[in-house]
């Protein structure tokens, strides 16, 4: 079995939007190298309810890394240091016993902290509305196997097609820049037949919406490909800016 | 009350486009007149909500995420079944059917599963238009895999994580309706009430989870696209926010809940490793696909897997069920899972686990074919335990996963309340006694693209949800104040257990006595002791902080008051059911060989139950389900 560990946490706690936040210490003992590190958030939120104080609020659903509810920065890291994990599938185990571990929210201009660690992403799904999707409506859609894509065309979308839209790139960008995630759904539309149709306009529209939102430039430094849980590769990016060229002036 | 399931006239091939024929349409220049309010938003309400929109409805969304995008459909992995017969290995529409409702043991409403099996072929042309990258082959058509034992390759899927690529093109079709106003979308919402006018559905109370505010929307329809319930069981494969209070609350309002202890216990999870688990964690069924199950010959024995010879190891799955082998459905993987690790043979630490091992396969496709196939689930495997696969055999073990029971619906989708639809897992009508695999994606879209636009435009068209209702009006006044009084309750209880401390004892009844296996004796004891918990609760729960702000405990507080009576339901409704089917399993009736033994005479029914002012006292209605297409026969996988 595994040894008991001592954790330190210092976690940020802000009551309200506008109210002044600061970071808290506790101190958790008797953890377990198999939890989960919201398995130690759950045993810190426990200690607090039966002390009748306010546990900490954290977003999360899913815990097994694909819903994207969940996102920390974690010592400083979004979801933590463990490369390709999302915050909720990080386990105690890559902790020493009496470290120390800093808990804040993702920061950027466009998530607005609500409360404690969470915050507001409804900014991506306003990207999403203003371009990212094939404009079919249900029924009438041809034959699946009618449009025949190439595999590699199909991996390649795939490989952008599994963003969780956690929000992790805009947090780790200096710029908090969205646009590792608005580039990955135009990447994914783009390599398919099906997205050819709209694929001025979606790149056109995606890109002032993210804009508009508040969300920085991307300035290239691949902070966001290596937070990425599920590694998008920053050549999303790339491929997004050459999409936005090509529609205005192609 | 006798329960009118409105199934069409004709064959079963026929039926669903008799209704077509038959349903009446709302006008086109009318539809934007129409309020329809869709809560939640994962394949079901995702995709029943953008199709209402495109069809000029004006829909209202409500989802508790903060995004559309993170409904639990999210997390399915395997596949969705369609009988388009691609690979030419015999599939049709029959088929599908067939396969489906015997897989549920005869006790679904064939109507329905027929239904689903016909536009299963049209879910997968939809996705395949949105964009969904499905998997292929080289030559550029989709690529098709068997999935859970069945005979033909049906199942469609994207790597490990169809689930999350379908939702994502019902999440894009609907924030595409978002843009054209045609949906407005209310994240960060919990229904806590459904407001019943006139004996119509016409709308709901929710609460703005992070204002606190109880706010009412009226409409002329309410569909309710909210899950399964297995988080009754405190752990669980659901994620953590999943729930059943809309589902319950409409219950109380008069809607009936069917065959509420079906409950999917799916075969390969990673086992429980502590008391502070929080959720479990599913594998892929397709694993078994070429992963061998066992256990050591000898109870006990605590050499490493690598140390046991092969003529040491039982594989029990190959064993017992021949045919099969390892693949044989989930209810019977599961039980057989559980048998084994009861007379001792379990492995790993808790001893609550087999092995599923995939030396043979790596043996056969190399490491790379393996890590082709399951590479992600292997990676998540390590992630959760620190082990790595390809050395040292999997430890799995069945935890809680869907729930075929729900509200009642008839062939419309509707409710024994007219105007409120229940689609997805949230309703009971497709999976009988057990769910196949890859059925469930296929039925929260069949529900969603291609059931509900004819049925709901069936209903308004027929008079349904006329006439205007007014948020202030007295049935609104009403079910405000019942969930203000319900917040204010447990936030004044100021007792000394936390909610997961109730959650999790709920859990341990609900697993040990209402669980994969089932007698007499533990029903009784799980009925007496969940309404023990409950008076507990509202006298001993400690609900810290303000209602008015972003307070996740008090959501919880709610969803667990009414896990604590919907379990109660279930205990009972196993109790009454005499036989043993599909997931119910009965220890007093089975077979010589330990197989489940169905009592036909006395049980081909749904049973719903109404409840009646009194969470002890609900009243028992049966539907009748009678065959006219398939003939009932035994399950068997030797």
């Amino acid at each position: 079995m595994s040894q008991a560990m001592t954790i330190h946490l210092k976690v940020w706690r802000q009551s309200g939007p506008d109210a002044k936040g600061k970071l808290v210490d506790y101190r958790l003992e008797d953890l377990n190298e198999d939890m989960s590190f919201l398995e130690a958030l759950d045993v810190l939120n426990e200690e607090l309810i039966k002390k009748g104080e306010d546990p900490v609020e954290f977003d999360n659903d899913c815990r097994e890394g694909i819903c994207g509810s969940c996102g920390l920065m974690v010592g400083g890291i979004a979801h933590g240091p463990m490369k390709a994990t999302a915050v909720c599938q990080l386990h105690m185990r890559h902790y020493k016993d009496g470290d120390t571990i800093v808990v804040e929210p993702f920061r950027a201009t466009a998530f607005p902290i609500i409360k404690d660690l969470v915050v507001d992403r409804s900014a991506f799904d306003r990207i999403i509305a203003a371009g990212g999707y094939v404009s079919v409506d249900t029924g009438g859609a041809p034959d699946a196997n009618s449009l025949p894509i190439p595999k590699e065309h199909v991996d390649e979308a795939f490989d952008f097609a599994t963003c969780i839209g956690c929000g992790a790139c805009v947090a780790s960008c200096p710029n908090a820049s969205a646009s590792l995630f608005t580039g990955a759904k135009v990447t994914h539309l783009a390599h398919l037949p099906q997205g050819q149709v709209e694929r001025k306009e979606r790149v056109v529209r995606m890109v002032e919406q993210m804009k508009a939102e508040g969300f920085g430039d991307c300035s290239n430094h691949g902070e966001c490909e290596a937070v990425c849980p599920k590694q998008i590769s920053i050549a999303a990016i790339a491929k997004m800016r050459r999409e936005y060229l090509r529609a205005l002036f192609g | 009350m006798t329960l009118e399931a409105h199934v069409p006239s004709g064959p079963i091939a026929e039926k669903w486009q008799n209704y077509l024929d038959r349903a009446k349409l709302v006008n086109p220049a009318n539809k934007r007149k129409h309020d329809i309010l869709v809560v939640g938003t994962g394949l079901a309400g995702g995709s029943a909500a953008a199709t209402l929109a495109e069809l000029g409805y004006n829909v209202k969304v409500f989802c508790i995420q903060d995004s559309p995008r993170r409904a639990h459909s999210i997390a399915a992995q395997g596949g969705i079944n369609a009988a388009k017969n691609y690979p030419n290995d015999g599939d049709t529409v029959w088929r599908l059917f067939y396969d489906t409702i015997k897989g549920g043991d005869y006790r679904a409403r064939e109507a329905n599963v027929h239904r689903l099996a016909a536009v299963s072929n049209h879910i997968i042309d939809q996705c395949v238009a949105q964009g969904v990258p499905f998997a292929r082959e080289y030559g550029g058509l989709l690529d098709n895999r068997s999935f859970g034992g069945a005979q033909v390759s049906r199942t469609f899927y994207a790597r490990g994580q169809t689930g999350q690529q379908l939702l994502m093109g019902a999440y894009q079709a609907l924030e595409r309706q978002v843009r054209t106003g045609g949906v407005k979308m209310f994240p960060r919402r919990e229904m806590l009430e459904l407001v019943v006018v006139d004996g119509q559905a016409r709308g709901i109370v929710v609460r703005n989870l992070v204002t606190g505010e109880l706010e009412r929307h009226a409409g002329d329809a309410v569909l309710l696209c909210t899950g399964g319930y297995g988080n009754v069981y405190f752990l669980s494969t659901n994620a953590k926010n999943s729930n059943v209070t809309a589902a319950w609350r409409c219950h109380r309002k008069g809607a009936f809940f069917a065959n509420p202890c079906y409950t999917q216990i799916h075969p390969t999870c990673i086992p429980v490793s502590g008391q502070y688990q929080s959720k479990l964690t599913l594998m892929s069924e397709s694993l078994r696909n070429d992963g061998r199950v066992w256990v050591p010959r000898e109870a006990g024995d605590t050499r490493s897997p690598g140390n046991i010879p092969q003529d040491e190891r039982d594989y029990f799955l190959e064993r017992r069920y021949p045919g099969f082998g390892n693949l044989v459905p989930r209810d019977v993987a599961s039980r057989a899972a559980k048998v084994v690790c009861d007379d001792g043979f379990g492995v790993g630490s808790t001893k609550q686990a087999v092995y599923l091992d995939f030396e043979d396969a790596i043996g056969r496709l190399g490491e790379s074919g393996v890590r082709e196939r399951y590479g992600n689930l292997f990676e998540m495997y390590e992630r959760i335990t620190g082990e790595n696969p390809y050395r040292v055999p999997m430890r799995i073990y069945p935890a809680v996963h869907y729930t075929m029971g729900g509200l009642w619906v008839d062939y419309r989708l509707m409710s024994t309340i007219p105007g409120l639809f229940v689609l997805g897992e949230a309703n009971f009508s497709d999976h009988g006694a057990n769910r196949l695999g890859a059925s469930a994606l296929m039925q929260g879209l069949a529900d969603g693209y291609f059931v509900i636009s004819s049925t709901v435009g069936d209903y308004i068209a027929s008079g349904g949800g006329s006439g205007k209702v007014d948020i202030s009006e007295a049935a609104f006044d009403e079910a405000a104040k019942a969930a203000e009084n319900r917040i204010r309750q447990l936030l004044h209880v100021e007792g000394d257990k936390t909610v997961t401390e109730f959650h999790r004892e709920l859990g341990q009844i609900m697993w040990n006595d209402v669980g994969m296996s089932r007698n007499r004796k533990g029903l009784r004891h799980a009925i007496d002791a969940i309404a023990d918990l409950r008076a507990e609760y509202w006298k001993n729960v400690s609900v810290p902080g303000r209602k008015d702000t972003l307070n996740k405990n008090l959501e919880f507080a709610g969803r667990v008051a009414d896990f604590l009576e919907l379990g109660e339901l279930m205990a009972r409704d196993a109790l009454h059911r005499d036989e043993s089917c599909g997931a119910h399993f009965r220890e007093e009736y089975q077979t010589e060989e330990g197989e489940a033994l169905r009592r036909d005479e006395e049980y081909t029914y749904v049973a719903a139950w109404e409840f009646t002012g009194d969470a002890g006292s609900p009243t028992l209605h049966k539907e009748t389900l009678s065959f006219e297409a398939v003939d009932l026969s035994t399950r068997s996988y030797k």
